[in-house]
């Protein structure tokens, strides 16, 4: 056990500087968008006077790397600055979005890992079959189409009919029957374009390993089909399959953008989208920064998951 | 061995069995209708080289067979069950409780995932023999019983916490786990060295004694079956060349295939007189090498003259493939030198001018691996040729084709073959091939033979001889088997533990005083005598 702590400790180690080093990406990229605030605000009245006087009134004119520091100070105690469109704090504003977000990934991800594990798995037990092949093209065609299209293709099917709604009314103070009922949509079409993906890893780490002497083993042992896969192949193909689960999961806290525009979910992804336009950089600089800490997190995780599940890893000789 | 199975009731009985197996989407025969018949309590040998359908007829015991083969005809029938004609819920009851199964590697066959007690008590839970408690107790008992350390335990270990020799063990109490009727054992020492074999063969004979237990022992070797088995039958090519009694097979076999196999035993090439003066083509002094920390080798020296063969031999983890590595450079040794001709060699081959490199090749045991799958063999045989000679065009062509004739392989078939188009002895000879395209003084063999069947590494090491005396090459020969010490080698080292136990001219090497560490290496040896093992257990416990 003394082990998995170390290794903790250095994977959180390793990922704040690749935190650190995004930051600096972040904000670099932010400086080479063309154009800035002032020049976004002022639009067809920019004069050089107005622009300049903009940027004075917001510390744009200051060099670089003191306004690169004074904001990765504050950003650090959890002030990532005002943002330059309506002068709110920008951690209010990220805030409700950010615990939408992570509901819809959330609820995304309680339906589409389960069933694409089990999907993936009765694949893998039942390959070349007829239900192996209509569940890989099912999962290869809702991966196929685009997002939007698919989102569509579901509000055509079940909110016309009434079913669901097409537009997520969405707030804090809702019930959670009423938070899911709402969200289903979007919900369903992310869990369309995120299980395939971890479905055919599923079926793949295992199939790969059916071949092994110690499966056939457990055959001669007497052990019936389903029992070898999910007792004897499974256990040890987890460490693909987190790996996958991790980056999609990663996907549905930072890709969704799409999806929260069609059904107006107010995300992460669209504040972020809106504040490109405005070039409120506070807010873009913010959010990217959560997204990149989301991907470091998860894949973080998904290492010492891996670790955990294998024992040549925990115990040694 | 029970001498009463005789009159016992049929177990097993297998008429007229075939087998199919797919490739490249045909149909072709690898059992070619064999029959069987299994007593309770009897033990049953089936021995054959690769391809002659040992593990095939063993599965099909259990009703069993591999993806991509099936069967085509014949019955099976244990205990008065067809298992060909039993449903797959049936057979599989049988599985594991009833008839057991034994595999080669047992490293390879316990799942890494679990705890070996979790994978013992599976079967038994499984079939409702036991309960989970019960049967946690009873693979503590067995694990006494297969005389594993710490029985109390080990069970709590994962596979990769176990050695080789106890994983197997391990597996044959697993097996036992159910008290099944019958136990195929699949080649079960063949990956272990000589002095653990022993402990696991007199394990595993002990125990099916004490259960009364029938088996089914598959091997290539037939010194081993002839401890385990009452009967032994001899497979070639699917079909059943003979069956007998133990000691009636032994003293005379009828079929000249099977005296061909007792043939190959026998050979010996007459020893070379050692050399006392004159420079040794490589020679090894006081080597102390590792891997960071650890340590490998101890203080090893050993002198290889021209046109010698000196067999270095040990169990593994003795150090003698590091002490090649050393020799190559490939592994900077911490202390201590390596000389080639009297002329002192850099430790790193990074710093070895080509020539030094080119004086000194290797053969590597598994053919398979140590060939690059996507060149055809005019570009293995070419590359160290055109490399070291700096041979071109009609030149290249001609030595290559001179090498294959050397390895008496015919050019024009196998030019433009690639190592998959190859039987796995043709694989060796082309990587003796390879060597000798850069005109080496000296090759390193290391464990050439063992993954190839008698016949086959015979042709082998005979082709090795005729190359010695015919280039004057010297060879350092690492194997762990000492019949082919035998056959081959002028002078022989012993090494355990990374130290240079015993070395000197074989003759000496084989007859006695022996070093203890020797005496215990030559008479873990299986010979062929049936009584062999009991003989020496008996005077083992004696002293």
């Amino acid at each position: 056990m003394a082990n998995i702590w170390r290794m903790l400790a250095q994977r959180l180690g390793l990922g704040l500087v690749t935190l650190f080093v995004i930051s600096l990406l972040i904000f670099g990229a932010a400086e080479l968008l063309p154009g800035d605030f002032a020049q976004a605000v002022l639009g067809q009245s920019a004069t050089e006077e107005t622009v300049a006087a903009i940027r004075a009134e917001y510390g744009l004119d200051r060099p670089f790397h003191t306004r690169y520091v004074d904001w990765l100070g504050s950003a650090l105690q959890g002030d990532f600055g005002q943002s330059l469109a309506n002068r709110k704090p920008v951690a209010d504003m990220i805030g409700d979005r950010l615990a939408n977000t992570l509901f819809l990934a959330l609820y995304a991800a309680a339906i589409a890992v389960p069933l694409s594990l089990m999907l993936g798995i009765l694949a893998a037990l039942f390959r070349n079959s007829i239900f192996d092949r209509s569940v890989n093209a099912l999962a290869l065609t809702s991966i196929s189409f685009p997002e939007f299209f698919v989102a569509y293709i579901l509000i055509l099917w079940l909110a016309q009919s009434g079913l669901f709604p097409s537009i997520s009314r969405f707030s804090v103070d809702l019930p959670l029957g009423q938070k899911l009922y709402n969200t289903f949509l979007p919900a369903l079409t992310l869990t369309l374009v995120v299980t395939a993906h971890m479905m055919r890893m599923t079926r793949a780490a295992i199939i790969n390993l059916l071949a092994s002497p110690y499966i056939e083993m457990a055959r001669l042992k007497g052990m019936p089909p389903f029992r070898v896969i999910t007792r004897h192949a499974l256990p040890n193909a987890l460490a693909p399959i987190i790996n996958v689960i991790a980056l999609n999961l990663a996907y549905l806290i930072t890709g969704v953008v799409v999806v929260e525009v069609v059904f107006v979910y107010p995300g992460l992804g669209q504040l972020m989208v809106d504040s490109v336009a405005k070039r409120d950089i506070p807010v873009v600089q913010a959010v990217a920064l959560i997204f990149a800490a989301a991907y470091v997190l998860l894949n973080l995780t998904a290492d010492v998951l891996s670790t955990l599940t294998n024992p040549r890893l925990m115990h040694r000789r | 061995m029970g001498t009463q199975s005789k009159d016992n009731p049929v177990l097993l009985r297998i008429r007229d069995l075939r087998i199919e197996g797919s490739s490249e989407d045909q149909w072709t025969e690898i059992v070619r209708g064999v029959n069987l018949t299994l007593r309770k309590g009897e033990v049953l040998g089936l021995i054959g080289e690769s391809g002659a359908g040992k593990s095939t007829i063993g599965l099909a015991c259990m009703g069993f067979v591999r993806d991509g083969c099936r069967f085509s005809d014949g019955s099976i029938e244990f205990d008065g069950i067809d298992l060909r004609k039993a449903s797959r819920a049936e057979a599989r009851a049988l599985r594991g409780k009833r008839i057991a199964y034994v595999a080669q590697s047992a490293a390879a066959s316990f799942n890494p995932a679990h705890r070996l007690i979790d994978q013992y008590s599976e079967g038994p839970v499984f079939h409702g023999v036991m309960s989970r408690g019960e049967a946690e107790s009873d693979a503590v008992e067995l694990y006494r019983r297969m005389q594993l350390p710490n029985p109390n335990e080990i069970g709590f270990r994962y596979p990769h916490q176990v050695s080789g020799g106890q994983l197997q063990r391990a597996m044959t109490a697993m097996a036992m786990s159910c008290r099944p009727d019958l136990i195929i054992f699949d080649e079960p020492t063949t990956a272990l060295d000589v002095t653990t074999q022993i402990e696991v063969l007199s394990a595993i004979r002990d125990i099916i004694r004490q259960f009364g237990t029938a088996a089914i022992y598959i091997s290539h070797d037939l010194a081993v079956v002839a401890q385990m088995a009452d009967r032994i039958k001899v497979l070639l090519r699917g079909e059943e060349v003979e069956e007998a009694d133990t000691y009636a097979m032994l003293a005379q076999p009828r079929e000249d295939y099977t005296k061909s196999l007792w043939a190959v035993r026998s050979h010996a090439r007459p020893e070379q007189p050692p050399v006392t003066d004159g420079t040794p083509i490589v020679s090894v002094r006081n080597v102390t090498a590792g891997y960071g920390q650890t340590i490998i080798l101890q203080d090893v020296g050993f002198d290889i003259h021209p046109r010698r063969t000196v067999a270095v031999v040990g169990e593994s983890g003795s150090g003698k493939s590091t002490a090649a590595r050393v020799i190559t450079g490939l592994l900077p040794p911490s202390d201590g030198e390596v000389f080639f001709d009297g002329g002192l060699l850099p430790p790193d081959y990074r710093k070895r001018s080509r020539d030094q490199l080119r004086q000194i090749q290797m053969i590597y045991q598994m053919a398979d691996t140590a060939l690059n799958p996507k060149l055809r063999i005019r570009d293995l045989i070419g590359r160290p040729a055109q490399m070291y000679l700096g041979l071109k065009g009609r030149a290249l062509d001609d030595r290559v084709r001179a090498l294959l004739s050397l390895i008496e392989l015919e050019p024009e078939e196998y030019l433009d073959r690639l190592p998959s188009e190859l039987s796995g002895g043709q694989k060796q000879r082309i990587g003796i091939a390879r060597a000798l395209a850069a005109e080496p003084k000296f090759i390193i063999c290391d464990e050439v033979t063992s993954a190839l069947d008698q016949i086959v590494a015979e042709g082998i090491l005979q082709l090795l001889e005729r190359l010695q005396s015919e280039f004057d090459l010297g060879y350092m020969f690492i194997t762990h088997d000492l019949s082919t010490v035998r056959a081959i080698a002028d002078e022989v080292v012993v090494m355990k533990e990374g130290r240079v136990v015993e070395q000197g001219p074989k003759t000496e090497m084989f007859q006695p005083p022996h070093d203890p560490y020797t005496e215990l290496l030559l008479s873990s040896v299986a010979e062929m005598d049936p009584d062999w093992l009991t003989n020496l257990l008996a005077q083992r416990a004696a002293t």
